[in-house]
């Protein structure tokens, strides 16, 4: 029997993969760009030759790429992919379009972690002081993660009380770092903004290892929930009579999006707009069915920030541009541009 | 299937709503009817499993606690009160998400099938691939019933399922529940307001007031003057058709509510 509704089904999911190829090759192609752009100029060609055949390649180029556009590219995209699955599962927990990963307050924490150190008098340009930095990052995110986890627990995982429990932390750890900031000398004062900005400098490839690995491990497990998690959209009570135990499943999902928070915090600093657009994006593209809507959701994230990677570069030759900034000058047309066009509202 | 509670209570914030809620149900229609913050939405949760009571229910002889959970998330299924979402989710994904527990990766042949089956017998094919959220209310509400009707569940829980619907769609959703409840020996529960379509198309109805059961049985045992005054503070009108079924015509209110 021929049933009209699984041609149109299929041709719905067609559409969506469509989506997914096409945003692919924009990511990768992005990619390679952010390799290629710089300083001492490379074609695409040669980066391309440089990174498939590094033995036959010119030494110059080669140390270019392998030592520091390559790690720094990496880290665009794996921090770029980190911060939009973060905030598509945020949005999706918290059942809120406005939420972002750092309205849990875990990126606030981790500046204030970062700004402790830098205050405490350790240098950024030593390479001790650069994982000091990260470290203490790491360290003051998982506390505040571990006082909304608690919370959540005790009060069995109520969307709106992790929503004020992560914004009431978020202006604590921002006032912390206000306070720093007041205190600080006029150069570590410029390392905190810095640092807040959010950038790329520090990349190396131990970060791009542990940022793909943080990446490997809960993008399955994520990715197992899926179909649980589109539920949860019709609704609390409505998931828990499809046999889900919403409790459960939100606590498991805010443990994620923290860790994949606070790996990309921790390493570039507090890029905004990439856990909070891509999604929205992704959403209009294909929808809630989160099998296509997570992943599309990562590869804008990854897309925009190599973009803004490029962006920075282009503009801003001696110097490093902060990336944060880029990200939200590049994106943020795109969006209302997107935002008008679109005639039917789908969020 | 049968189904049994057993001295049912249940708080909201220590706020007692339902107290010792017993009564025993077998393969029919039953009605839920009471006035408005009787405890009848937050029964059905109770059954539906949303919200976890003290006491205990049965299901054919045996304790929902020693049940198989994914056997009573196949058996059962629960239309609320109001199913607002935002979800940018196709009315098809929305059906889909009915069958949540035995979803795969890929969804299979028989998913898109059920779906489709579904679809074609409320008479929403149309709407399949239009977004949730662009129908209209009683649109929207019949996606969402054919959602709950898509398990093929023994035990059905409807919280007010005309919300929204027109005459026609009021009438053949109850022709077409009666029909299935009959045919696949289901227990189905709705809520109600309408007490001219409790007594036509329920074969026992349980009057709910105040938390607690006031009486139930039969439409023309249970839907008399003196209960609908007592309960719902208002004379009524009841008379008999020529096929046995009861109308019940509201008159004036006895206490009135509005102070206006
Ligand atoms: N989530 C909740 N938190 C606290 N109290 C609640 C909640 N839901 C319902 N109640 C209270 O429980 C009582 C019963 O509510 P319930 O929704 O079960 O009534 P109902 O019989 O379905 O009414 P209606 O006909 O208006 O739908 C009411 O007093 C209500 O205020
Ligand atoms: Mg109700």
């Amino acid at each position: 029997m021929e049933l009209p509704n699984k041609e149109a089904y299929e041709s719905l999911i067609r559409r969506k993969i469509l989506f997914f190829i096409l945003f692919i090759s924009a990511a990768f192609l992005a990619f390679l760009l952010d390799i290629a752009v710089g300083s001492s100029g490379l074609s695409l060609y040669e980066v391309f030759s440089t990174i498939v055949f590094p033995a036959s390649s010119d030494p110059t180029s080669s140390v270019i790429v392998w030592n520091f556009r390559l790690p720094k590219a990496l880290m665009a995209v794996f921090i770029g992919a980190s911060l939009a699955i973060a905030g598509a599962e945020v949005q999706t927990i918290l059942d809120n379009p406005l939420a972002s990963p750092y309205t849990l307050g875990i990126s606030a924490a981790a500046g204030f972690g970062a700004a402790a150190t830098m205050v405490l008098g350790l240098t950024l340009t030593s390479f001790a002081g650069n994982v000091l930095v990260s470290i203490n990052a790491f360290i003051f995110s998982f506390v505040c993660f571990f006082v909304i986890y608690f919370i959540a627990k005790v009060k069995s995982a109520s969307k709106e009380l992790i929503i004020l429990t992560g914004v009431a932390l978020l202006f604590l750890f921002q006032a912390l770092v206000s306070l720093l900031q007041y205190i600080a000398t006029d150069d570590q004062l410029q390392n905190i903004v810095f640092w807040l900005f959010g950038s790329l400098e520090n990349s190396s490839w131990s970060t791009v290892t542990i940022c793909l690995l943080i990446l490997l491990i809960f993008i399955p497990l994520l990715a197992i929930d899926f179909w649980k998690l589109t539920a949860l959209r019709l609704g609390d009570e409505k998931a828990k009579s499809l046999g889900i135990d919403v409790e459960k499943l939100r606590l498991k999902v805010l443990i994620c999006v923290s860790v994949l928070t606070a790996s990309a915090v921790c390493f570039a600093g507090t890029i905004g707009f990439v856990g909070l657009v891509p999604p929205h994006i992704a959403r209009m593209l294909v929808g809630e069915d989160q099998r296509y809507f997570v992943p599309l959701s990562a590869l804008l994230g990854s897309l925009f920030l190599s973009l803004a990677s490029i962006g920075g570069k282009i503009c801003c030759h001696k110097g490093v541009f902060p990336i944060g900034i880029a990200t939200s000058l590049i994106g943020v047309p795109f969006f209302l541009s997107l935002i008008i066009m679109k005639r039917s509202g789908s969020f | 299937m049968k189904l049994e509670a057993n001295d049912l209570s249940f708080s909201y914030n220590s706020h007692p709503v339902l107290n010792d809620i017993n009564f025993k149900i077998e393969s029919r229609i039953t009605a839920l009817i009471g006035p408005n913050a009787a405890g009848k939405s937050t029964l059905l949760k109770c059954m539906a499993g949303v919200l976890e009571p003290d006491g205990s229910l049965i299901i054919n002889e045996k304790d929902v606690k020693d049940l198989k959970k994914e056997e009573l998330i196949r058996s059962r299924s629960y239309l609320p009160q109001d199913s607002k979402t935002n979800a940018c989710l196709s009315v098809f994904e929305t059906l889909l998400l009915g069958m949540v527990h035995s979803l795969s990766w890929k969804v299979g042949e028989e998913e898109i099938e059920a779906v489709s089956n579904v679809l074609e017998y409320m008479g929403i094919e149309d709407l399949a691939m239009k977004n949730i959220n662009e129908l209209s209310g009683g649109q929207k509400q019949m996606v969402f019933i054919a959602q709950s009707l898509i398990r093929n569940p023994q035990l059905l829980l409807m919280d007010e399922p005309t919300n929204g619907l027109d005459l026609q769609h009021q009438l053949e959703l109850f022709e077409f529940i009666q029909k299935i409840t009959k045919e696949k020996g289901m227990t189905t529960i709705i809520a109600l307001h309408d007490l001219n379509l409790a007594a036509r198309y329920a074969d026992n109805i349980v009057v709910m007031s105040k938390g607690m059961i006031h009486s139930s049985g039969s439409p023309s045992s249970v839907l008399t003057q003196k209960t609908i005054q007592s309960v719902y503070g208002i004379n009524a009108d009841i008379s008999v058709d020529t096929d046995g079924i009861l109308w019940i015509k509201p008159l004036n209110s006895v206490r009135k509510v509005f102070r206006s």
